[in-house]
């Protein structure tokens, strides 16, 4: 299947840490379909930064801690924004 | 499956079936009368008619159908149907764009027809198809979305 997005994340790994939240419960907490939380999981949609930080207060958690966006696509780039 | 994506399934096969309905009642008629004596007004007020009604009572039908679904496979889970969220609204405004231009197309073919002095038939019947394809491809666009992400 397409990976329609670069932006990875740990929601899985969160809800198991926060009690085995259900993906219909997150969805409950955050206001939106399941099926939408399935999708933001599985890396087919990338959410607004509002429901990106919706997603991270249920957590308890910084944002960087539950989306990351993977830099330096190919060897030779890394570290080049830094400069 | 999310609600909204269940209701842009019936949409599109109400649009697929019966305007297909629709020319062919018409367009058989072409081989026994010309275009100009061609009674198509009343057929093509009742094909709008007819998918308009179909699309909201199929819409009905499905939130009352997922509904009860959701109660039977697991009580209190029903309680969601219907909801609608930001990628809902992302997933159909794409999907209307898309549908968008391919109706401009349509409005210019239109345009070029009413130029030429076309029979009123034909600039009527080439306008429906427009609306009638821009609908088809705005529904395939939003499951497609739906499907594989973007």
């Amino acid at each position: 299947m397409v990976k329609p997005t670069r932006v990875t994340n740990r929601i899985r790994t969160l809800r198991f840490a926060n009690g085995e939240m259900t993906q219909a419960e997150l969805a409950d907490k955050v206001g939106v379909t399941r099926q939408t939380v399935i999708a933001i999981e599985q890396g087919r949609y990338s959410p607004s930064l509002e429901m990106a930080f919706q997603i991270a207060r249920v957590f308890g958690v910084a944002l960087d801690e539950v989306f990351q966006y993977p830099g330096a696509p190919s060897p030779g780039h890394e570290g080049k924004a830094a400069r | 499956m999310p609600f909204e994506e269940k209701v842009t399934w019936v949409s599109a096969g109400v649009f697929a079936i019966v305007p297909s309905a629709y020319f062919w009642v018409v367009l058989s008629q072409l081989a026994q009368a010309p275009a100009g004596e061609i009674a198509y007004q009343r057929p093509m007020l009742i094909a709008v008619g007819v998918s308009i009604a179909l699309t909201i009572v199929g819409s009905i039908a499905t939130g009352i159908g997922s509904g009860i679904t959701a109660e039977i496979m697991k009580p209190g889970s029903g309680a969601d149907i219907g909801r609608s969220d930001e990628r809902d609204a992302t997933i159909n405004r794409r999907g209307e764009l898309v549908g968008y231009y391919v109706s401009s197309v349509g409005v210019v073919g239109v345009m070029a027809l009413t130029m030429m002095e076309y029979d009123y038939f034909w600039i009527a019947n080439a306008l429906y198809a427009s609306f009638v394809v821009a609908s088809l491809v705005a529904a395939a666009v939003k499951l497609v979305a739906y499907r594989s992400g973007f």
